[in-house]
């Protein structure tokens, strides 16, 4: 999409806009740490919102509209709860709580998505391939403006969990391989583009081997 | 609660949502309170843009831990800082030179090396920048006041994994000799993320 205007950068911005984004931060990082959740369906949830929602809301306004789905979804509230803040159900148990002393130990510690490969990688650094013509309705890592397009292969990153199964309910890794692809940005964009190429992390089964000479 | 602001009556609807929620959270025994303002003063004052500024000057001041930055980035911050952890778990730093700038963007939510460089700002998280930034990154830069040398390309990169991007802007001329807090007070945030150039030496003036 296009045609947001110009950004707008506050000199000095301050980290907050309003008293409740602290406690909405600091909220999302504590639930996610639970375990009741992955980053990934966090991830999804946030973009579940409606578009004209997502595109008019603030940035925490966002991350609370996603938790308190996530926290509806798995039952660990109800909506009759969440109106005014009183609890009326027993909680539901939970894998773990993130206590104070914990909290340096967990945020240096995050959450690295390299995990084993089951096979070799499929491409090598310099090998061509075309993004895949795709429009999953779950979640998806892969940029609408790259698909169908043909990059060039820069690195090769090991296996990561894979968001789009990690994002859906069963949460599975299944972990497969990255890649870092170079773009042209003028096959993206045409002769306007200001930049020169444009680089996207993609994981294999966005990627298609493109013949050695493939013309574009 | 902060307690910045007790006005019981001017609380806006969203203020009371959260307020409303956190008790819910607290009460459920899902969340430890003490935890929550754990979390909040650590990216209030802990995590912030002061470490990646401390990785860039080590970078500009010694040539073999540039080359452990370029090979490993993760590594290299983490063993010789320790800016470890949630949002950065998998670093790579980018080098400007001359001809050359890297800028940093993520066009699917707001994705950013929080150990080095602490919380995103506002416009890196919003739609202007997150859908200009890959077509437009030199009207992006006019935005911000910067214009690059004539024939300058612009590598734009997307964070859509859990990769992290720390940009290495090139070091400012008339800086030999500088000692790396000196050269730290040079590294802006917007000049790790690419929106912007590390300071001249003529606009810190004085001695820190």
């Amino acid at each position: 999409m296009q045609g947001f205007g110009p950004i707008r950068p506050e000199p000095d911005e301050a980290l907050w806009h309003a008293d409740w984004e602290p406690r909405v931060l600091a909220l999302t990082l504590a639930m996610g740490a639970t375990g009741a959740w992955n980053i990934d369906q966090s991830r999804h949830a946030r973009e579940s919102l409606p578009p004209g929602q997502y595109l008019t809301s603030t940035y925490y306004r966002i991350w609370l509209e996603g938790m308190q789905r996530l926290l509806l979804e798995r039952g660990l509230v109800t909506h009759e709860e969440l109106a005014d803040g009183v609890m009326r159900e027993p909680a539901r148990p939970l894998p773990r709580r993130l206590e104070l002393e914990a909290v340096p130990r967990v945020l240096a510690s995050g959450t690295p998505t390299d995990r084993p490969a089951s096979g070799p990688a499929r491409f090598a650094p310099g090998d061509a391939v075309r993004a895949r013509t795709m429009h999953p309705s779950g979640h998806t890592r892969l940029p609408r403006y790259v698909r169908g397009r043909i990059g060039t292969v820069v690195s090769v990153h090991g296996a990561h969990v894979y968001p789009e199964t990690h994002a859906t309910p069963a949460g599975d890794p299944s972990p497969r391989w990255l890649y870092t692809v170079r773009f042209d940005a003028r096959d993206l964009w045409g002769e306007d583009t200001t930049a020169s190429a444009v680089h996207v992390d993609a994981w294999e089964p966005y990627l298609e081997p493109l013949a050695a000479g493939a013309g574009r | 609660m902060s307690g910045n602001h007790p006005h019981g009556s001017d609380l806006s609807e969203t203020d009371l949502r959260v307020r409303a929620l956190e008790t819910l959270l607290i009460d459920k025994g899902y969340v430890d309170p003490g935890a929550l303002d754990a979390l909040i003063e650590t990216y209030e004052h802990r995590i912030g843009p002061h470490n990646g500024a401390r990785v860039v000057a080590r970078a500009w001041s010694d040539p073999a831990y540039r080359e452990r930055l370029r090979a490993d980035a993760t590594a290299a911050i983490v063993s010789e800082f320790g800016y470890s952890g949630r949002q950065g778990e998998h670093m790579i730093a980018l080098f400007d030179e001359p001809g050359v700038h890297h800028m940093v963007v993520c066009t699917l939510c707001s994705c950013y090396p929080w150990p080095v460089l602490g919380l995103p700002p506002t416009w890196y998280k919003s739609a202007p920048y997150r859908s200009r930034a890959v077509i437009d990154p030199k009207g992006v830069l006019a935005d911000f006041g910067v214009t690059l040398p004539e024939g300058t390309e612009v590598r734009v990169y997307d964070s859509t994994a859990e990769l992290r991007y720390l940009v290495v802007p090139m070091r400012p001329a008339g800086t030999e000799g500088w000692s790396e807090d000196r050269l730290a007070a040079l590294v802006t945030r917007d000049a790790m993320i690419g929106t912007g150039l590390a300071l001249e030496p003529s606009s810190v003036g004085g001695q820190p």
